[in-house]
């Protein structure tokens, strides 16, 4: 039965099948493909990913409108109009968005006030119109972060790098410095600080930055010195390239997927700490607005006019998200151990 | 081993003490002064309240004072409060926080080790994504602002649960609700990619070719694998509630320490301040050093001696 069967199958293959491998051909095959950088396959892997895709889209829009947004209208972040107060959000066609006008019981406060204007986000205590202040908010929020996360960037990579690329004594003490400066819980650093600095944007960066870059100089540092001994720096420095010329055209360039990894989750973090700060009543002074300073002003008054604090805390969540999202993205499609 | 725990202590000594330093100095920096309305006092009223407070004598002698007094587990006495002692006060503070931080930490955990575990098991379902989707959310919105979108849907809206008071084990469901999603998201998150990571090793294949059953690999060799790198996570979500709770108690009105410390900062009452940021400190500090210790016990081929 066995036998029979095998017979069978041998019968079924027969030797036309087998043909010599064309060796010429294959070797073609290999020289044809076009060999891709590591920027370009990256690019092409966080272009799969659809929330990393999402992410940039939404934040484009967002900084777009921070940028724009304020002057859309005539109105200024800071201008008051004591007439105008708390007005909730009302846009011509866009009633069934909840942008019709109404407050919470429902009256449409613009008919009952006589109010021609209409203030897309609604207005403040102040009569101050929230369309301008969230976008000025916007703006101010990813500016403190995005100069916040560049100083950290900074000063990381001079650290870390100084300390793995001379390594020896020098490296062992500011090792030591950075396993103290871990080792303090930095919220309560950057409050203290505030302290004693004058609220406002600049010490907000300041206090951000104090601890902030502890990390960056960890990642720079590790990159450091897994690229230190590899054979290609060897060959750099038989060659007689300076050190300066090692580190700005070998080993910077090496170590950018983490950086721009890490620079990508230092955002949000710098967002949700100026938030938090101003949250707490350390942050930004009024007039300024930022997303914090927002949401506080929002949550105080929430019961009757919740609209003040939903279009700021969506805002900011949307922001954290993207920024999330698109920063996971990068990590996958910069890990070398995806390339195949 | 010993030798890095011993390493580790000294290192646990110097931060503390460098805290200490740093805050004290601070401190002393700060514009203003801690009495209430500095410009009705006479010149000899504030010779006496600084005679009283010790701010009269040279900021070295303040200094050593001030660490002698901390050996001996003296923080000093608050500005706002008269005659009470800050360790009095943390005292009196700390048992909501440890509470609703407490509350936060187990229900968090449990939770987001559930949805983890589920989400890894059905890699690239539906469950999958919304496991994922929750996690985002959570990792990504800022705890004050869900605790507030919370307080207003369900205290203030369904009025369910109270909205801010502290009363009954029901005014503390809602604050460490708020507190717990961080840690839910991060814990879910993390033992989502250990779990996947466990699943792709040889010796998950080898247990499925030796025919044991699914459910077996799942419990014994997957999830108690992959259990272990959870424990990093606990000191960094132990920091993450503590540094929660000083808004969160803000919003719910919990009569808890982080409440008194933005309280204190508002005005400027230095003592505690200097105090409670100390006791934070000393807190996370040996809550990392006793996470570190614990993996290198759970885990024997982490050697953290060696590492740096």
């Amino acid at each position: 039965m066995i036998k029979e069967h095998k017979e069978e199958t041998r019968q079924q293959i027969s030797d036309d099948l087998f043909t010599p491998l064309n060796r010429d051909q294959d070797a073609e095959r290999i020289d044809m493909s076009p060999p891709v950088s590591f920027w370009k396959e990256a690019m092409q892997r966080l272009m799969k990913n659809k929330g990393a895709v999402l992410s940039i889209i939404i934040l484009v829009m967002l900084s777009l409108l921070a940028l724009i947004g304020p002057s859309m209208n005539d109105h200024t972040y800071k201008a008051q109009n004591l007439a105008h107060t708390h007005l909730p959000p009302k846009i011509e066609g866009l009633e069934w968005l909840g942008f019709n006008g109404q407050d919470v019981k429902g009256n449409d406060v613009y008919e009952a006030r006589g109010i021609e204007e209409n203030y897309w986000f609604g207005t403040d205590e102040f009569g101050r119109d929230l369309w301008t202040r969230v976008w000025k908010g916007v703006q101010i929020s990813l500016f403190i972060a995005v100069v916040a996360a560049a100083l950290d960037l900074i000063i990381g990579i001079v650290y870390g790098g100084v300390s793995a690329f001379y390594g020896g004594r020098l490296d062992s003490v500011m090792q030591r410095i950075i396993e103290i400066l871990v080792g303090i819980p930095n919220l309560i650093i950057i409050i203290l600080f505030i302290l004693i600095l004058e609220p406002g944007v600049t010490s907000i960066i300041l206090a951000m930055v104090i601890t902030g870059w502890v990390g960056m100089a960890r990642v720079v540092r590790g990159q450091t010195l897994k690229l230190k001994g590899q054979d290609f720096i060897l060959a750099a420095k038989t060659l007689g390239a300076s050190n300066t010329r090692i580190i700005f055209k070998h080993l910077l360039p090496n170590s950018m997927g983490p950086i721009i990894v890490t620079v990508m989750f230092t955002i949000p973090t710098a967002i949700f700490f100026e938030a938090f700060l101003s949250f707490i009543g350390l942050g930004l002074q009024p007039p300024l607005a930022s997303l914090g300073v927002l949401i506080e002003d929002g949550y105080k008054t929430m019961r009757n006019f919740p609209y003040k604090l939903i279009y700021p805390a969506v805002i900011i969540s949307l922001v954290m998200i993207s920024f999330n999202l698109l920063a996971d993205g990068l990590r996958d499609a910069l890990d070398p151990k995806m390339r195949n | 081993m010993k030798k890095y725990i011993l390493k580790r202590i000294l290192l646990m000594i110097v931060t503390l003490f460098i805290v200490a330093s740093i805050t004290f100095f601070l401190m002393k920096i700060i514009p203003g002064t801690p009495y209430s309305n500095p410009e009705k006092l006479t010149e000899k009223q504030r010779i006496v309240l600084d005679a009283k407070y010790g701010f009269d004598k040279p900021l070295a002698i303040q200094y050593m004072k001030y660490l002698g007094g901390l050996l001996q587990g003296d923080l000093g006495y608050s500005f706002q409060f008269e005659g009470r002692t800050v360790i009095s006060m943390i005292k009196d503070r700390i048992g909501p926080s440890v509470m609703i931080g407490m509350q936060a930490m187990v229900f968090g955990t449990i939770i987001g080790l559930l949805l983890g575990i589920i989400s890894a098991l059905r890699h690239n379902t539906v469950v999958d994504y919304v496991a994922v989707t929750i996690a985002v959310l959570g990792m990504s919105i800022p705890s004050f602002v869900f605790a507030a979108l919370l307080q207003y849907v369900v205290g203030v809206k369904l009025q369910w649960l109270p909205v801010a008071l502290w009363e009954s084990y029901a005014s503390t469901i809602l604050p460490s609700f708020a507190l717990s999603v961080a840690v839910i998201a991060t814990v879910a998150r993390f033992i989502r990619s250990e779990m996947l990571e466990v699943l792709g090793q040889e010796y998950v294949v080898t247990a499925r070719a030796k025919g044991l059953k699914e459910s077996t690999i799942t419990v014994k060799h997957v999830i108690r694998n992959a259990l272990i790198p959870v424990v990093t996570m606990l000191g960094p979500l132990a920091v993450s509630i503590i540094t929660g709770t000083l808004v969160i108690e803000k919003i719910f009105g919990v009569p808890g320490l982080g409440e008194q410390f933005t309280l204190s900062i508002l005005v400027l009452d230095y003592s505690v301040i200097m105090g409670i940021t100390l006791f934070y400190s000393a807190l996370f500090i040996f809550i990392v050093f006793i996470v570190d210790v614990l993996y290198m016990f759970l885990d024997p081929r982490i050697d953290l001696s060696k590492e740096g």
